[in-house]
């Protein structure tokens, strides 16, 4: 046995104190409240709750404090614990019609019943440091005036809105309306269906759909897409408990969904029409959002009779390899030791160098043969 | 309102034995049941998300929580060596969640989870060993699909691979494959043996005792039962071959086990010793020597020989 593997358990725990060390910082620094990176830091937790597939808020900042602000590490913490709840039942479907709206915009009409509504976005910030905030005390009134008018009652979606005209791709659930996938509790098989790929994507690592919707629209892929639709804010989550047989309100959950509304030239059976891209991902996550709507639209290629040339178009290449968890844990692997196969290879390249080598001393003058001589 | 548990001691029954939920846990021995019933055939399972990361054992470590028992004795190596860092990771995990009775010695164990390696003495009927797989599927870098690689499968269609091992053969007059080396199950699935080094792959062959397959981050199991054929690809011209050492391990001067290589100094010195730590000790305890053992002993490289 040898020192360089021997004592790796006290190794590995020491490491634990240094991580903890590390994450704890300069101690003259105060200490980081969960409340504090909840409050204050409500978009990453946003993403850590999309990535590691849990809507928990509290979790989430504590996840990333624990993993020091490492979205994907924090997204693998909610993961494991994740995986050990235990499964209740299922809630009633989302109606994002009700949504109470907090922001509402549409790239596709001027104007729509319900308005278009900003909301927070640092979409008209001008990306110049606000100073201000390094001084700590400084920051004091953030209060937003309220508007004049309330917003409209109804705002209708924007796909409902075509769709009234019959312009819109129809889309009902399935025969039967099945409970949609789990993709955590069952292992996905391949053509995957648009339950399983939504899925994947909303639980995806949000660079990796970003670079992916951005490939459909540089032409890697022939979508089309306007933004129908982006709207932000909170949703009822509700469920029917067996032994009441009527649903009651657990929660409300913040949400961000987006339709995009694609060309589509028809086929011999369907007339011209227009697509739905669809994204949905918790907290207020726009970029997540429109970026899966893009891959969405993509990988329904397949349904429309196109070529799916591209990677974005393929279910195969984007469900694989949107995970972030499992992709961080594979290609992190490398670092386990792999002695015993590097080994191997030393042993065939030396082998086939010192063969070649006597092959060139016995003929010094004719070049390498030739395959298979 | 969420309650959070926090995972202290006094909240440590909130994980149930082998930490895997007894549902969960039926799902896996259902599936290892279609595996062993059907040898070297990718059976698809619903792989949960483990607290440890995807690539570093978590297919391996489901099969194990699934079938480990409070009578198991459980020896995890990773490389060969029982005390490589992500074994003994994985390790206390299984003493922590199941309390289990770990050992080094391949002989007492009951249960074998591995990493690259198969332990050097024969294994005993009545064993279980338990394969780490990060890419459960041999046919993937031929073919990148897996709706195309299990249509393959289903037809026993492995021209592809043939080919492959025969344009090895043209190019360096040799199969370049050094581990992971494919084999024919049963006579009828191609299947990976995992990154196990070809020098190991005949031990699977005919072995008395069971192995079992897991691969987590890819969601399949399989499974080899005893007494299976366990045969590595080759041509009748060509036939299957291993890796040899020109000189024995240093330390044991065992002169038939798989050898890693030491880098002793910045001079090109090396040594090389067994792989397989348990099997390299034993040898040693028993009174073999090998050339470098004293001076290995008097560095501190080796425990002290007398307390072996």
């Amino acid at each position: 046995m040898y020192v360089a593997v021997k004592g790796g358990e006290a190794a590995i725990l020491a490491t634990h104190d240094l991580v903890a060390e590390a994450r704890r910082g300069d101690e003259s620094v105060p200490e980081l409240a969960v409340a504090q990176i909840r409050e204050q830091m409500g978009l990453a937790c946003g993403r850590v709750m999309n990535e590691g597939s849990l809507y928990d808020p509290d979790l989430a900042a504590l996840a990333l404090k624990q993993a020091q602000g490492d979205a994907i590490e924090a997204a693998f913490l909610m993961r494991a614990y994740r995986t050990t709840l235990p499964r209740f039942g299922s809630s009633e479907p989302l109606d994002t019609a009700k949504m109470a709206i907090r922001r509402r915009i549409s790239a596709t009409y001027k104007d729509l019943p319900g308005g278009q509504v900003l909301g927070p976005t640092y979409d008209y910030t001008h990306r110049l440091f606000d100073f201000a905030l390094m001084d700590e005390a400084a920051s004091g009134e953030a209060q937003a005036r309220p508007a004049a008018q309330p917003l409209d009652a109804s705002m209708p979606r924007v796909p409902d809105i075509l769709g009234a005209e019959g312009l819109m791709e129809e889309e009902a659930p399935p025969e039967g309306d099945p409970r949609p996938f789990d993709l955590t509790r069952e292992p996905v098989t391949f053509p995957a269906d648009r339950d399983v790929r939504l899925q994947a994507m909303a639980r995806g690592d949000e660079g990796f759909m970003l670079g992916l919707g951005y490939s459909v629209q540089r032409g890697y892929g022939n979508t089309h897409p306007f933004v129908g639709e982006v709207r932000v804010g909170e949703v009822s989550v509700e469920y029917v408990p067996e032994e009441l047989g009527f649903a009651v309100d657990l929660g409300d959950v913040t949400l961000t969904e987006c339709q995009m509304v694609n060309q589509f030239a028809g086929s011999k059976e369907v007339p011209p029409q227009f697509t739905r891209g669809y994204g949905l991902s918790f907290g207020h996550s726009e970029r997540k959002a429109m970026s899966m709507s893009l891959v969405d639209r993509a990988l329904k290629a397949r349904e429309f009779g196109e070529a799916a040339t591209y990677p974005a178009q393929q279910d195969e290449f984007v469900l694989y390899h949107s995970d972030n968890v499992e992709a961080a844990g594979f290609v992190e692997h490398l670092k386990l030791p792999h002695y015993v196969d590097f080994q191997g290879e030393l042993e065939l390249i030396r082998r086939i160098r010192r063969e070649r080598e006597q092959r060139l001393a016995d003929q010094p003058d004719e070049a390498l043969p030739e395959a298979a001589e | 309102m969420t309650v959070h548990q926090s995972i202290s001691d006094e909240t440590r029954p909130a994980y149930n034995y082998a930490y895997l939920d007894e549902q969960t846990k039926r799902m896996i021995r259902r599936a290892l049941l279609k595996a062993v019933a059907v040898p070297g055939y990718q059976v698809p399972f619903g792989s949960r998300e483990m607290p440890l990361a995807r690539g570093w054992g978590t297919g391996g470590i489901q099969v194990t929580a699934a079938i480990i028992g409070p009578d198991d004795t459980l020896k995890v190596i990773d490389q060969g060596a029982d005390d490589t860092t992500n074994a003994v990771s994985i390790r206390r995990f299984f003493e922590r969640t199941a309390d289990a009775r770990t050992t080094e010695a391949t002989d007492e164990a009951t249960i074998i989870q591995t990493r690259h390696r198969i332990p050097e003495a024969p294994l005993k009927a009545g064993q279980i060993m338990v394969y780490q797989v990060p890419q459960p599927e041999p046919l993937r870098k031929l073919e990148p699909h897996e709706a195309e690689t299990r249509k393959m499968h289903a037809w026993a269609e492995y021209g592809l691979m043939q080919v492959k091992l025969y344009e090895n053969i043209a190019r360096f007059g040799e199969v370049t494959t050094t581990y992971d080396y494919p084999v024919m199950v049963n006579g009828r699935y191609v299947m990976a043996p995992s990154p196990i080094p070809k020098f190991d792959n005949p031990k699977m062959q005919m072995s008395p005792a069971l192995q079992l397959f897991g691969a987590g981050r890819e969601k399949r199991i399989y499974a080899v039962p005893p007494h299976t054929s366990v045969r590595s690809l080759d041509f009748d011209d060509h036939p299957f071959r291993i890796q040899s050492w020109e000189q024995p391990c240093a330390l044991c001067g065992a002169a038939d086990s798989y050898l890693d290589e030491v880098v002793i100094d910045d001079q090109g010195g090396r040594m090389f010793v067994c792989s397989d730590s348990h099997h390299c000790e034993t040898r040693r305890a028993d009174g073999h020597r090998g050339a470098m053992l004293a001076d290995a002993s008097a560095l501190h490289l080796v425990e002290d020989e007398a307390k072996p």
